[in-house]
């Protein structure tokens, strides 16, 4: 199909054979790399619906010698353990991307107008934190003693709500949108605040989407935090804390096991790490294709712009 | 707030005193407020533990609190130095983000000018998805995917040494394997989606340029070497300063899931700061050797961003942060 479609597609005269060279490298090149990208995934999965006897036998492996869904059937036979983690990092996620992304937009709005007396000191209050910060240790000291937010899901929530790479990212695409509409909209009456739901919200969703999106995945691929200031003891803890859990110790997978009728001997621990991690990332997987333009158009403006 | 008592109490005064102030604030009051939320969260989350680093000049212990342990200057530095694991950190840390830089960098722009020169439509868009699914995973399931491939029991890569008759390999306990695993982790995570600046700017070039040295009989090599290198060079530069700033921030998520939390036989070659400081807090509760290391990291990495900015904005001044 290659060559039709490239005689199509292209509107230079290519097919001289230096371009066709190195059309073909391209072709191998980038095919390969995609491929890499891909069979790791296919191995968690391929393992995840392998028997523990053949995975105790064979190893892990893309396809599976002996077909098994026990894993999954321990999994989801009590799904409260796992239902809850999709909960709580549901919710976390929509609340944090919600207020997060409102905040975002308010700040980078006001701070790209040219009219506004103290942009420049507070960028630079906003972008300061990421040349000089406290460390850890303070940080840690900071949540835990002072905002007693300890097994809290605050915590988490809170520290990922903004940060100065999204602020600067919208205010680079809110200044695309000319002054004079707001000036204009001055003229008539309209006060800061209206201006900014009524006519800059509605003109930038492309961005808000695309800032909306880096926050809301920030949540979803969220552990740090989890790990720092949640134990693991919590009954429903975030989805990656759950798998982060599941995947350094045994024990939790007994754990989440011991409420099936399974003999502790049994419980197929290999595969249920795999399981777990298919149930917990594979639902991200399928709806990233429909999104992945806005993180496109996010890394174009946000690495160049600073 | 407090505008609005002033302007109760001394309306006048303060108008003749700076009345075109008084004016500006009130014409700003609604921006300023829009910028509260994000403000406040600074100052709590960035501004607030700073004088925490204060931490790095005392004996902490947990009795005693913060204002009460004792003060013991730079002890805790020299400690770090005399151990030799401030150096040890540093070249780690510097290390792997330079490898990081430098080889992701090559990988994007290769990335970058092999998918412009593909045609096939459909090829290129589902590889450019595969290509940007590793980044949009957790660093959890990273790890996860490494301990298939490199389990000693089970992994996939002493499965394939087996079938071929060779004896299986303890990577887990294998210091000088880690690097090698930890860089190509890294350039499998990020090359796609980092290509996608390098790919924006080739879409940004000029075709009649691109046309004209085919009439000159410019082969593709020569396009590409001539042409389409050169077009990414500020690119290339502007992003290779900036990273070069954050050179002393390590990359804790990737490193702390691929090599594990108590992997004590690997920290030779897989110690960098971000983990050291974790585990003086989390494992070894010394709170000051930890502050004290991220002092260290926060003043260096300050200096090395501020030299960067300034060679960036000799370079180009409109791509300077400040």
């Amino acid at each position: 199909m290659g060559v039709m479609d490239e005689k199509m597609q292209s509107t230079r005269k290519t097919t001289d054979r230096s371009s066709l060279v190195i059309r073909g490298i391209s072709y191998i090149c980038i095919g390969g790399f995609a491929l890499c990208c891909l069979l790791p995934f296919l191995l968690v999965l391929g393992t995840s619906f392998t028997s523990e006897a053949a995975v105790k036998k064979f190893g892990f492996n893309f396809w599976p010698r002996e077909f098994s869904t026990f894993a999954y059937k321990i999994v989801l036979e009590n799904p409260a353990q796992i239902l809850g983690s999709y909960a709580v990092t549901l919710g976390i996620t929509i609340v944090g991307t919600a207020v997060g992304l409102l905040i975002v937009a308010m700040t980078g709005y006001a701070l790209q107008r040219p009219d506004f007396l103290f942009r420049n000191k507070i960028s630079f209050f906003i972008y300061f934190t990421t040349l000089f910060s406290g460390g850890l240790v303070p940080f840690y000291l900071l949540v835990t003693q002072y905002l007693h937010l300890k097994d809290n899901y605050l915590a988490v929530l809170l520290p990922g709500l903004l940060s100065p790479f999204l602020i600067i990212m919208m205010k680079s695409f809110v200044s695309s949108i000319p002054h004079a509409i707001t000036e204009s909209a001055k003229i008539d009456g309209a006060g800061d605040f209206t201006i900014f739901v009524k006519l800059i919200l509605p003109m930038t969703t492309p961005a808000l989407a695309t800032i909306g999106l880096f926050i809301a995945l920030g949540y979803w691929n969220e552990w740090y935090n989890s790990m720092l200031f949640l134990s693991a003891d919590m009954q429903y803890r975030p989805l990656q804390l759950y798998l982060y859990n599941v995947v350094t110790k045994a024990d939790a997978i007994r754990n989440s096991a011991a409420a099936s009728n399974v003999p502790l001997s049994d419980v197929p621990i290999e595969t249920m790490k795999m399981a777990i991690a298919v149930v917990a990332t594979g639902p991200v997987i399928l709806f990233y294709p429909f999104v992945q333009r806005y993180f496109i158009k996010g890394i174009t403006v946000g690495a160049v712009k600073g | 707030m407090s505008v609005l008592t002033e302007r109760e109490s001394s309306m006048e005064i303060e108008r003749k005193r700076s009345g075109s102030w008084w004016k500006k604030m009130k014409n700003n009051r609604t921006l300023l407020l829009m910028c509260v939320p994000a403000v406040a969260f600074f100052i709590v989350f960035a501004y607030l533990p700073m004088p925490g680093l204060y931490l790095a000049f005392i004996k902490y212990n947990y009795s005693d609190g913060i204002f009460h342990s004792p003060f013991v200057g730079f002890e805790n530095f020299r400690f770090l130095v005399m151990t030799g694991d401030l150096w040890k950190l540093t070249f780690n840390t510097v290390a792997y983000n330079l490898a990081f830089i430098l080889l992701g960098n090559v990988l994007q722009i290769t990335v970058a000018v092999l998918l412009n020169e593909m045609r096939g439509k459909w090829f290129k868009k589902v590889s450019q998805t595969l290509m940007f699914l590793p980044h949009f995973i957790s660093a959890v399931l990273i790890g996860l995917i490494a301990y298939n491939i490199l389990s000693y029991d089970y992994g996939l890569l002493n499965g394939i040494l087996q079938s071929l008759g060779m004896e299986p390999l303890k990577v887990y306990s294998t210091p000088n394997a880690w690097p090698f695993i930890i860089v190509l982790t890294y350039l499998w995570q990020s090359t796609g989606y980092g290509s996608i600046v390098y790919f924006a700017a080739i879409m940004g070039l000029d075709n009649e340029i691109v046309e004209a040295a085919e009439i000159d009989g410019a082969n593709a090599f020569q396009r590409i070497r001539h042409i389409v290198l050169p077009w990414l060079k500020p690119t290339f530069i502007i992003l290779l300063l900036f990273s070069l700033g954050g050179i002393l921030k390590g990359n804790f998520g990737l490193i702390y899931n691929l090599v594990g939390a108590n992997n004590t036989a690997l920290y030779a070659t897989t110690d960098i700061i971000e983990t050291y400081v974790f585990r003086s807090l989390m494992t070894n509760f010394n709170f000051s050797l930890g502050s004290a290391v991220s002092l260290y990291q926060s003043l260096f990495g300050f200096v090395i961003v501020l030299t960067a900015n300034w060679l960036v904005r000799k370079l180009s001044p409109e791509n300077s942060l400040f």
